[in-house]
């Protein structure tokens, strides 16, 4: 494991030479921006974006893995955008305000300070100026060699490291105290763009004449955010460093290495966090006088909840992701036993099997789909269908109409429509309408029984609820059956295998890698739909290091590489 | 970027801003002598005139909001009533609309993407530029800590609608402690302190600070065009950090009617309207304090979400699904809880307009020196009717303004009011939106 002690192994193999040669190169390459004209065919194909902003919890991890974890990371990040339903798909959309860079600036003096204070100067800095070296440049030198590679995901240049010591001891100068320049240097250094964010540097395809990739540091990089959600770690930074993560072999080694590790159960996590969109239940809250028993710390304790269930079950376990739909098994804790409504001793966190005539049954029916996806005084079918459409299958509903009337829905002192089911039939009356509700309250409805902050509930109005639902021609008449047609909807997998490559990619999907995205669920499906193979797949699949979109005459055959090794 | 300098700033006064607009008709208006700001003095420099706007969610019921009379004096229908007190702060611009040609409304974003780029378009990404807002802030934002300031009373950053290009979104700033710690800091300093000596620590900073940046943007090299204007946001974004730390080591020009506030309690965000114009009134009294103390010429404030997030604590029905749900009551004539909603989000800007003019500046107050645009996303919510979308201005803008008018706009493009509030601040522009929403023609009713 990464500690927060730097050593000098990976410097140590970077000051080989022939290291150090293949590695100026690169850096030659990328620096100036002269990468050899691309082939003719490649050149048609789009350039995927070079630049991805790390995400908060990227940026919290990475300063977690580089210094330790007791340095505090205070500040407010600019928000990330979503793109296609991901987070990560917006990171290389968008880029910093002013605003933004001035917290990324403040945030990253901060942890500075902290890095060189007295409490950590010895164990981070590890030097300070001395008779041998009275201004502290060796130091700086040191230091800033040691630290750069962590912060920048590659080996400084040599101007760079220039230029950190002239900056350090300038600015020592200024404010009279070594270790003061030390922290705004470190402070310049946090709020770089290699640092905020992951960039693809290009070079020749070793492993094809001609053609056009992304370099080992790169790789290293696109490797650790996917797999674990933060920076490369020593071992990943020495493949880079000798070479062998441009070798598929080497490659390999080191997604094997990094999927066997605990750490790739973050990685994961952060993955549906974002694909469920699970960080809206940090900001969520429900009327405390309709819902009394919904406390505000019950909504981060559900999104921890339907984490460590898909943890558990699809990285632990390794189990089919179609199952988190049908499953009665669920993470418990005490804070959500009463939501829940079943007796809970344990302290701590457990998995706990849902008794049979529970009318909750998987993914859908736990608190933070359920809650989520509602008003805040009250639940929404609508709301409810529609997230099931998009985030879970991937589709698009459309937007209401502008001229939208539903004037019946709400009415709910109406005698003839006592349920929800019944005030939003009136409104499917209406044609313009019905075309879309189509899409989302057949669904929607059956979980009607579960009220908006996610408790079960019989009646409504002292009427009981009607749960028959239907899902793309499957008719079920309760969330068991919903979830259950939800398994067995092919459109699930796909939707999940396209998001984790989007994810992976941190951006959009080209028009082109639909192909890929076939070949992907094939081989998800192949593998019994478990998270491990998927993952796996996607690191190793030649287009997740290009710098273009597939040419069309390469996506009709499989990518070769893959499956073996 | 530009350099700029904060004393030549205050020399120079609207110049500063003006000096880009050479040879367009406008530029007239700020060498323009006889306005009281201009009079006024502020550390031996004229009064700046600020910008800000001020956004509600869900619109309003147009029978009950529109005034009936045009000119001053105008009429105040019900939900208009909170603002009796401040009426001759303020004028009502109604009936101007956003014309689609062709486009979806998009529910409670087409409308709002209209009138803030004269240009709609279906989502924020796809806007074809920046707000009118940071087009002011490029003009007059310059030579204070913060070039624009963006607030939300509903404790979301991403609340904001204030955009550079569709990827870039100014967060907000979004609850009353907060806006309290990012100007009234550690960064802080008093105008009216009595030393000033320059932290060398800011000195050491700032220099670093653009070393690295530009070894940075030599190192890069040639990059594929979305890239590149993705860097180049980045770069001027950590310019404007740069920029900052050297105003910070000039002595701040004497501010006479800044007086420090003293730490607001943390309230948490909430829906509930009442709790929201609390929080609501706090914040705008900071606000009013960090523009009396020059940390900013720019503003935008956000009461309530555009789908207005409002509710009152206790009811199933929130104020945006009751917009489309309630039944019109027979008896009124009307939605009567919209019609409640309506009302308390203009009490909301009722409040907004009495922090500003609370202020003593110059002659007269601060909101004399100020140009407030307040607006909607709809006129009526329930049919998401973006013709008609009410919006008011307060203020003065040193003079150059009259306020307390009523103007009707019989269905003209709303790109009128963002052309005429650049135009007003600086920015060089003489005609604004495309299509059906191009314009040329400046509110010239409200010109002085």
């Amino acid at each position: 494991m990464s500690g927060p002690v730097i050593s000098s192994r990976v410097l140590r193999a970077l000051s080989a030479v022939t290291a150090l040669c293949s590695i100026g190169a690169i850096l030659m390459a990328a620096s100036a921006g002269q990468a050899d004209a691309p082939t003719q065919q490649q050149a048609q194909q789009p350039q995927v974006p070079k630049f991805r902003r790390l995400t908060e919890a990227q940026y919290r991890a990475t300063i977690a893995d580089i210094f330790g974890p007791d340095i505090k990371v205070s500040g407010r990040f600019e928000p990330d955008m979503r793109v296609g339903g991901l987070l990560a798909a917006g990171t290389s959309a968008v880029s910093l305000t002013p605003a933004g860079a001035e917290q990324y600036e403040q945030i990253a003096r901060g942890i500075a300070e902290q890095v060189v204070d007295a409490k950590h100067r010895d164990r981070l800095v590890g030097c300070a100026p001395s008779a041998s070296d009275p201004q502290g440049a060796a130091c700086a030198a040191d230091f800033f060699k040691r630290v750069g590679l962590r912060i920048y995901r590659r080996p400084l240049t040599d101007g760079e490291v220039k230029l950190a010591v002239a900056q350090t001891l300038a600015a020592a100068a200024t404010v009279k105290d070594f270790h003061g320049g030390l922290v705004i240097m470190l402070t310049a250094m946090l709020s770089d763009l290699p640092f905020l964010f992951q960039t693809d540097r290009e070079v020749a395809d070793p492993s094809a004449p001609g053609g056009r990739t992304i370099d080992a540091w790169s790789r290293a990089s696109k490797l650790s955010y996917f797999l674990w959600n933060s920076t490369p770690d020593e071992q990943l930074l020495q493949a880079a460093a000798d070479g062998s993560l441009m070798t598929q072999a080497g490659l390999i080694r080191q997604v094997d290495r990094l999927m066997a590790l605990p750490r790739f159960e973050t990685g994961v996590r952060s993955f549906f966090d974002d694909f469920l969109q699970l960080e809206g239940m940090m900001s969520l809250s429900k009327d405390g006088i309709i819902y009394p028993a919904f406390r505000s710390s019950a909504a981060p304790a559900a999104r921890e909840q339907t984490l460590r269930t898909i943890t558990t079950l699809l990285v632990e376990e390794n189990g089919d992701y179609r199952d988190l739909f049908t499953t009665r098994r669920v993470a418990m804790n005490r804070q959500l036993s009463p939501l829940y409504r079943i007796p809970y001793g344990p302290r701590d966190w457990s998995m706990i099997t849902l008794p049979d005539q529970d009318p909750r049954v998987g993914l859908l029916t736990q608190i933070s789909f359920l809650a989520l996806h509602s008003h805040e005084g009250r639940s929404s079918p609508t709301l409810r269908g529609k997230a099931l459409r998009e985030v879970l299958m991937c589709e698009h509903v459309p937007t209401p109409p502008a001229n939208v009337n539903f004037t019946i829905v709400q009415d709910t002192s109406n005698p003839a429509f006592r349920t929800t089911r019944e005030r939003l039939k009136a409104h499917l009356d209406d044609e313009e309408c019905a075309s879309c509700h189509k899409l989302t309250d057949p669904m929607g409805l059956t979980l009607d029984s579960f009220d908006g902050a996610g408790q079960f509930r019989p009646t409504e109005n002292g009427v009981p609820i009607d749960t028959t639902g239907m899902l793309d021609k499957v008719p079920f008449t309760d969330s068991a059956g919903l979830g259950k047609a939800l398994h067995d909807n092919p459109k699930v997998t796909q939707c999940v295998a396209q998001s984790a490559w989007r994810y992976a990619a941190g951006r959009a999907l080209l028009p082109s890698e639909e192909p890929l995205m076939a070949s992907l669920h094939e081989d998800f499906a192949h593998a019994g739909f478990r998270i491990r193979p998927l993952f796996r797949r996607i690191v190793i699949d030649p287009q997740f290091f290009a710098v273009r979109a597939p040419a069309a005459s390469r996506i009709a055959g499989k990518p070769s590489s893959g499956r073996k090794g | 970027m530009t350099q700029f300098d904060r004393r030549g700033f205050l020399l120079r006064g609207m110049l500063g801003g003006g000096a880009v607009a050479v040879g367009l008709p406008f530029l007239d208006y700020f060498l323009d002598d006889n306005g009281t700001a201009l009079a006024a003095t502020l550390g031996g420099g004229r009064l700046p005139v600020r910008f800000g706007t001020w956004f509600w969610g869900c619109g309003m019921i147009p029978d009950r909001w529109n005034p009936t009379t045009a000119g001053a004096n105008y009429d105040l229908p019900p939900e208009l009533a909170p603002i009796r007190p401040v009426q001759d702060k303020v004028s009502v611009l109604s009936g101007f609309g956003v014309t689609l040609g062709g486009k979806s409304n998009q529910p409670h974003i087409s409308g709002n993407i209209g009138l803030r780029t004269g240009t709609p378009s279906d989502t924020w990404q796809q806007i074809a530029g920046p707000t009118f807002d940071v087009s002011i802030a490029g003009a007059i934002g310059a030579g204070t800590l913060f070039r624009s300031l963006e607030l939300s009373v509903d404790g979301n950053a991403r609340t904001s609608f204030s955009y550079r290009s569709g990827t870039e979104m100014n967060p907000s700033v979004a609850s009353p402690m907060e806006l309290y710690r990012r100007i009234f800091g550690a960064d802080f300093r008093d105008p009216n302190a009595a030393g000033f000596t320059p932290d060398p620590k800011v000195m050491a900073r700032r220099s670093v600070l653009s070393a690295v940046t530009d070894e940075r943007r030599r190192m890069l090299g040639k990059l594929g065009a979305e890239d590149k204007a993705r860097v180049d946001s980045y770069f001027t974004s950590i310019r404007e950090v740069e920029n900052k730390l050297a105003l910070q080591l000039e002595r701040p020009p004497r501010a006479e009617a800044c007086v420090v506030p003293t730490q607001p309690a943390d309230l948490p965000a909430s829906t509930d309207v009442t709790a929201r114009q609390q929080s609501h009134k706090l914040m705008a009294e900071l606000l009013a304090m960090a523009v009396a103390c020059n940390q900013t010429k720019v503003f935008n404030m956000v009461f309530s979400t555009a789908t207005a997030d409002l509710r009152q604590a206790g009811s199933p029905t929130a104020y945006h699904q009751a917009t489309h749900e309630e039944q019109v009551d027979r008896t009124k004539g009307y939605q009567p809880t919209v019609d409640a909603f309506s009302t308390q989000s203009m009490q909301g800007w009722a409040d907004f307009v009495t922090a500003m003019s609370a202020v003593k500046e110059g002659d007269g107050t601060l909101l004399d020196n100020m140009l407030v645009v307040a607006h909607s996303e709809v006129s009526y919510a329930k049919n998401h009717d973006v013709n008609g979308i009410p919006v008011m201005l307060a203020g003065r803008a040193g003079g150059k303004v009259k306020s307390g008018i009523h103007i009707a706009g019989q269905g003209d493009p709303i790109s009128r009011v963002g052309l005429t509030m650049q135009q007003l601040m600086g920015v060089p522009v003489d005609a604004w939106g495309t299509d059906e929403m191009k314009t040329s023609r400046s509110l010239s009713e409200i010109m002085v």
